[in-house]
C-alpha cells in the first residue's frame, strides 16, 4: 500500500541545515493500523507531512500504492491528497462558518460534486459517525468529541487509501479519547489503512503495529507486533 | 466563474465582514462616482461654453475700422480708419471667403449700436436695428421662422424691407404671424418680410430688426460707411485664416492707406482661432479631470487590494485547510480573484448609477444655460469605466490571491 525508502528531509534552520529525518524505511500494508510515537523533534510530524504530501522530501521515494509520490507540483499534490488521503487533525480543522455537513462534504466540493448529492453523501457519512443529528450545527456548538468526529467523517467522505491522524485524542479527555480510538479501530475494521502520530502509549497500543522515530531515525522494531 | 457553488462561497465570505465589505465597497464606489460626476460637469462647462459659441458661426473672421498706430505715407499716428462698401467689395473677392457681409449701425448714440424707436400704431418701443447684407444670415446663424431674409434685390433696388425677431412681433401684434405688416423704424416704413429666431439661444440677439445696409445708409444719412465686415472661411485652418487675413490686411490697406503691417489701423476678430484655442482648453481641463478621476478610483483600488490582503491574511488557517482538503491553487487564487472582482464591479457600477442618477437629477433642476449645458456622460466612457473596474478588481485581487495560493498548509494550520 505505502512505501518509503531512504526518506531523507532537511530544514534550513539559519545558516545551517536540520537533518529531520535520516534514511527512513517504511513499508505499511493494506488495512494496517499504524501507530508513530516519538518525543516531540523526533521528526514524527514531518514524516506524517511527507505521508500526506503536504511537505516535500529530499531523497529517496515514496510510493503511495502504485504511484510514486515526489517533485509534484501544487496542483497534483492537491489532487492526490484530496483522492487518496483523509487528514484527521489534534485541533480538529474544521472551518467554524460551516455547518457540520457542510464541512464533511468539502472534499467532494475540489472533486467537483454537485451539492447535492455533496450533502447527501455528507449526511451518510455524519450518520456513520452518530452524528446526523448534529449535521446543520456549527463547530462551535459541538464538543471536542463530537468536532473529530465530524472530523473524521469529513476525512472518509472521499473513500481515500489511508487515513492519517495528527495527534487525534490529543485535545480530547480521556474518555473521549477511547470513543475515538473505538472509531478508528471500527474504520479500520472495514478495511481502511490508517496512520496516526501519538504521544500517548494507551492509544498507540491499539494500533496493530508501532513504530518508534529518534533523531529522525526509525527504531528497530524490538516490540514487534504488540497485541 | 460561474459555478453556483463558487458565487456562494464567493458571497457567504464577504457576508461574513459585512463592515468590511460595505467599507471597501465604498471606496470604490466614491471613485468611480467622482470620475463620472467631475466628468459630467465638466461636459456641462463645455456645453454651456459651447453654447455661447453656437451664437455666431465659429469659423468666422471679423473686422472693424480702428486708429493708425504707426506714421504711413506721410500721414499721422492716429487717424481713424473707416470701412465702406468698397471695403466690403475688396473683402468680397478674396479667393478662400465663403459668405460676407456688412454690418451699419443707424443708432444716433453710442458706437456699435444701432437703436432706434420703432412704432406700430401707438405702440413705441427701442429696437436695435442692424443693417446687413444677404449673407449676414450665416454669420449669425439666424433661423427663420416665416417668410424670407434680406436678399441680394433688397440691398441693389433699396428696399423698405425688414426681418424681425419673435420678441419684436410679439411686442407689436401679439403674434407672430406677421409678414406683409408695416413698421415705422426711426421714422421710416418697413414692410416686415420675415420673422427669425436665432441658434444662440440669445434674447438679445432676437429683440432685433434687420434691414438691408444700402437702404439703412440711405434712411439715415450712412452713405457708404460700414462699422464692421463679417465673413466666414469655411473650413479652412487657423493657418488658414491667419494667411486670409493678412491678404486681407494688405488689399484694404492700398485703399485705406495704412501700413498693412500696423496692428490697429483695422481691428480683426478670429473667432475660428478663440473656437480652438477654448476647445483645446476644455480638451485640458477634461484631461485634467480625468486624471483627478482616476486618481479617486485609484485610491479605491488600492482599498480593494488592501482588504483582500489583509481578508487572506485573516482567513490563512482557512485556506490551509482547504489546500490540505485537496483545494488546487487554482480554485483558491480565482475564488480570491472573484471575490476582489465582485466587490470592485458591484460597486463601482452602484458609484456609476448614482453619479448618472446625480447628472441628470441636477440636469432637470438646472436649466441650460450660457455658463453651464446639460451634463451628461458619453456611454464609451461610462463602459471605459466598467472595463478599468473589471481591470481594477482583478489588480487588487491579484497579488493577494497570489499570497493566498503560496501558503503552505503545514504553517498555515498553525496559525491561529
Amino acid at each position: 500500500m505505502l512505501r518509503l525508502s531512504k526518506i531523507n528531509k532537511y530544514y534550513a534552520v539559519g545558516s545551517h541545515r536540520l537533518h529531520v529525518l535520516r534514511d527512513v524505511d517504511l513499508e505499511v500494508g493494506d488495512g494496517e493500523m499504524v501507530a508513530i510515537m516519538g518525543a516531540s523533534g523526533s521528526g514524527k510530524s514531518t514524516l506524517l507531512n511527507i505521508l500526506g504530501i503536504l511537505d516535500r522530501y529530499d531523497s529517496g521515494e515514496y510510493w503511495l500504492g502504485d504511484t510514486l509520490i515526489r517533485d509534484l507540483g501544487e496542483a497534483q499534490a492537491a489532487r492526490y491528497r484530496n483522492q487518496y488521503i483523509g487528514f484527521v487533525f489534534q485541533s480538529f480543522n474544521l472551518l467554524p462558518f460551516k455547518t457540520a455537513v457542510e464541512n464533511v462534504a468539502l472534499p467532494l466540493y475540489y472533486q467537483g460534486v454537485s451539492r447535492r448529492v455533496r450533502n447527501r453523501t455528507a449526511l451518510q457519512y455524519l450518520d456513520k459517525v452518530g452524528l446526523a443529528d448534529w449535521a446543520d450545527h456549527r463547530p462551535a456548538e459541538m464538543s471536542g468529541g463530537q468536532k473529530q468526529r465530524v472530523a473524521i467523517a469529513r476525512a472518509l467522505i472521499t473513500k481515500p487509501r489511508i487515513v492519517l491522524a495528527d495527534e487525534p485524542t490529543g485535545a480530547l479527555d480521556s474518555k473521549t479519547s477511547e470513543e475515538v480510538m473505538a472509531l478508528f479501530a471500527e474504520i479500520n475494521a472495514t478495511g481502511m489503512t490508517v496512520i496516526l502520530v501519538t504521544h500517548e502509549a494507551d492509544v498507540a497500543a491499539k494500533a496493530g503495529r508501532t513504530i518508534r522515530l529518534r533523531d529522525g531515525q526509525v527504531e528497530p522494531e524490538l516490540l514487534a507486533r504488540a497485541s | 466563474m460561474f459555478s453556483l457553488d463558487r458565487w456562494q462561497e464567493v458571497l457567504s465570505t464577504l457576508a461574513r465582514a459585512k463592515l468590511r465589505t460595505a467599507l471597501t465597497a465604498f471606496a470604490v464606489a466614491w471613485g468611480i462616482f467622482m470620475l463620472v460626476f467631475l466628468l459630467g460637469m465638466g461636459r456641462g462647462l463645455r456645453k454651456g461654453a459651447e453654447t455661447r459659441f453656437a451664437d455666431d458661426a465659429s469659423n468666422s473672421v471679423w473686422i472693424f475700422g480702428g486708429q493708425t498706430s504707426q506714421p504711413y505715407q506721410g500721414m499721422p499716428v492716429g487717424r481713424r480708419v473707416q470701412l465702406t462698401n468698397a471695403d466690403f467689395d475688396t473683402v468680397r473677392a478674396l479667393p478662400a471667403v465663403e459668405h460676407v457681409t456688412g454690418r451699419y449701425f443707424p443708432g444716433s448714440g453710442r458706437p456699435f449700436s444701432g437703436d432706434r424707436p420703432a412704432r406700430v400704431g401707438a405702440k413705441t418701443q427701442n429696437f436695435d436695428v442692424r443693417a446687413v447684407h444677404p449673407d449676414h444670415l450665416y454669420l449669425e446663424k439666424t433661423l427663420m421662422r416665416a417668410g424670407r431674409y434680406i436678399n441680394a434685390g433688397d440691398v441693389v433696388d433699396k428696399r423698405k424691407v425688414a426681418v424681425i425677431g419673435i420678441p419684436v412681433a410679439q411686442f407689436f401684434w401679439g403674434t407672430t404671424d406677421v409678414i406683409g405688416r408695416s413698421m415705422l423704424v426711426g421714422g421710416v416704413a418697413f414692410d416686415v418680410v420675415g420673422v427669425f429666431a436665432d441658434d444662440g439661444g440669445d434674447d438679445g440677439e432676437t429683440r432685433m430688426i434687420y434691414v438691408p445696409v444700402s437702404t439703412a445708409q440711405l434712411a439715415w444719412n450712412g452713405a457708404d460707411r460700414l462699422n464692421a465686415i463679417l465673413m466666414t472661411v469655411g473650413d479652412g485652418s487657423v493657418a488658414d485664416t491667419k494667411t486670409l487675413i493678412t491678404d486681407m490686411k494688405r488689399k484694404l490697406s492700398e485703399r485705406l492707406r495704412f501700413n498693412p503691417d500696423d496692428p490697429q489701423a483695422i481691428r480683426v476678430r478670429n473667432n475660428l482661432e478663440q473656437y480652438e484655442s477654448f476647445q483645446k482648453i476644455f480638451a485640458i481641463i477634461e484631461v485634467f479631470i480625468s486624471f483627478m478621476g482616476a486618481c479617486t478610483l485609484f485610491a479605491g483600488i488600492i482599498g480593494v487590494a488592501n482588504i483582500m490582503i489583509i481578508t487572506v491574511k485573516e482567513r490563512t488557517r482557512e485556506i490551509g485547510i482547504r489546500k490540505a482538503l485537496g483545494a488546487p491553487p487554482l480554485s483558491i487564487i480565482t475564488t480570491i480573484l472573484q471575490e476582489s472582482i465582485f466587490i470592485t464591479a458591484a460597486a463601482g457600477y452602484l458609484g456609476l448609477v448614482s453619479g448618472v442618477g446625480l447628472l441628470t437629477g441636477i440636469a432637470k433642476l438646472v436649466p441650460a444655460n450660457d455658463f453651464f449645458g446639460e451634463p451628461q456622460i458619453d456611454l464609451r466612457v461610462a463602459i471605459y469605466a466598467n472595463v478599468v473596474l473589471i481591470v481594477a478588481g482583478t489588480l487588487a485581487g491579484f497579488f493577494p490571491a497570489y499570497a493566498a495560493a503560496r501558503i503552505s498548509p503545514v504553517e498555515a494550520m498553525r496559525d491561529r
